[in-house]
């Protein structure tokens, strides 16, 4: 049995509160990096259960939408909800915890062991510590909890934050190119965790440049061009040349 | 899942900054050294002359605490990348707890620095232990203040490039009263004044540095 292929479900929260019908609802939406426009007149609904792969140019805004999709960033125009809560207002304090983010760099202090980093999540998070081991066996880092962060590959550091997710439970899940780094065999646990998210009535956001991986891992796939989103067709449809038929 | 208290949030984030600073071994492995090094050098520079030397020493000292204190509380450790920041926001942690246990770590570390360097500042100047009982009050006010401080800066000139710039030219200004007040105490049990008001002083400017990050916390994470 592949590590991923099952997960300590024990360790997912009960009680989570009843999502609305869209996770993720944007109108309008532009911010703006200091000064300069990244997003401008973006509109985006993510439906419970649902998974949204996001492509786009170096540079297009792919990252900023994540981090205001984790409300991290407000919106300097447009309106927008998620999980529930206004963009830009306090109420979003309040979801945050239901929301896990993986960005391109690692969230992990480096001098901690793997299994510290993920005890420091769940101490912080009210998260059983129990569940730790079981979800770094999940994710096939079991022999490594005890390694420093700074000693492990990209791709171990990689799947440590996925095991977070793990533990989390998220209602919204966030990913920017999450199969970097990955070894064939652990790339198909980025799917695993998706699938589960959806199951859960959550919803994903997955940005990737790896539009095979993308395709196979979510509902649709758009497009940032910009700082506007627009629906692609699958990839299956392209013809070499010619685009998008 | 029920998320801890604010109160557990904080001493489990001071921990972590603890465990960090213990395997990275900044403040006591580099900068403490330093500090002493730096203690050394004034005696070099002054020349040996004793009772200049124990009239200075005190202030010394605590120039030496000021200035090395920044470094400790403004350390790589404490430093969290964009990714840890965007982690610890997500977890739901307010700020203010967040900042509170960065600025419990840091003055731990801060008294831990102050009590390595003193019996050098002693074995060097050999200055008058008559306020010795008052140093007791005087070390973890200085520390709490130097690290609520510190922590603010911090956070303020968190993610800038020049973070170990901007750092201690906040703190240092605002640390002044603590230098201040440190000496004074030292200076007043001397000429046999009661040196209670510099120790309110020193409480006051604690209070203050409380108070700010109680304000700005939230502030200071949007301005970051």
């Amino acid at each position: 049995m592949s590590p991923a292929s099952r997960l300590p479900y024990d360790a997912c929260p009960a009680g989570r509160q009843a999502q609305p019908d869209a996770v993720i609802q944007l109108h309008g939406i532009a911010v703006a990096v200091e000064r300069t426009p990244v997003l401008r007149d973006l509109t985006l609904t993510v439906g419970a259960g649902e998974a949204v792969g996001v492509i786009g140019a170096n540079g297009s805004g792919k990252s900023t939408l994540l981090r205001l999709l984790a409300t991290l960033l407000s919106p300097a125009a447009g309106t927008g909800r998620v999980l529930g809560s206004a963009l830009g207002s306090r109420e979003c304090e309040k979801i945050r915890p239901q929301i896990a983010l993986i960005g391109h760099s690692p969230a992990l202090y480096s001098r901690l062991t793997l299994a510290e980093n993920l005890r420091f999540f769940c101490r912080l998070t009210g998260v059983d510590v129990s569940a730790v081991s079981s979800a770094l066996d999940a994710v096939g880092l079991g022999r490594a909890a005890d390694r420093p962060a700074d000693r492990c590959s990209q791709g171990m550091q990689r799947r440590a934050e996925l095991a977070r997710v793990i533990l989390s439970a998220p209602a919204l899940l966030l990913l920017d190119e999450p199969h970097a780094g990955l070894d064939s065999g652990s790339a198909g646990l980025v799917d695993v965790i998706i699938d589960e998210v959806r199951e859960r009535e959550g919803a994903a956001v997955v940005v990737s440049h790896d539009r095979a991986r993308l395709d196979a891992a979510v509902d649709r796939v758009l497009d940032l061009r910009e700082g506007s989103l627009r629906e692609v067709l699958p990839a299956a449809t392209m013809v070499p040349g010619q685009g998008f038929r | 899942m029920t998320p801890p208290g604010p109160a557990r949030q904080a001493l489990e984030l001071a921990r972590k900054d603890l465990l960090l600073e213990g395997r990275a071994g900044e403040t006591l492995l580099v900068t403490a050294p330093f500090g002493g090094v730096a203690l050394l050098l004034f005696p070099l520079a002054i020349g040996t002359d004793v009772p200049l030397l124990r009239s200075v020493g005190y202030g010394i000292y605590w120039v030496v605490v000021l200035l090395f204190g920044v470094l400790v509380s403004l350390r790589q450790s404490a430093a969290d990348t964009p990714a840890q920041v965007a982690l610890l926001r997500l977890t739901g942690v307010h700020p203010v707890v967040r900042l509170t246990g960065r600025a419990a770590a840091n003055a731990l570390l801060l008294l831990a620095f102050e009590l390595t360097l003193l019996p050098v500042a002693v074995m060097i100047y050999d200055p008058p232990l008559d306020s010795w009982p008052w140093l007791l009050a005087v070390l973890p006010l200085v520390a709490a203040g130097l690290a609520v401080l510190g922590t603010l800066a911090g956070a303020l000139a968190q993610g800038l490039a020049g973070r170990t710039t901007l750092g201690p030219l906040l703190v240092v200004p605002l640390a002044l009263p603590l230098l201040l007040s440190a000496t004074q105490v030292a200076e007043a049990v001397r000429y046999g004044r009661e040196p209670w008001s510099w120790v309110a002083l020193l409480l006051l400017v604690d209070v203050v540095a409380a108070l700010a990050v109680a304000l700005f916390a939230r502030s200071l994470e949007e301005f970051s």
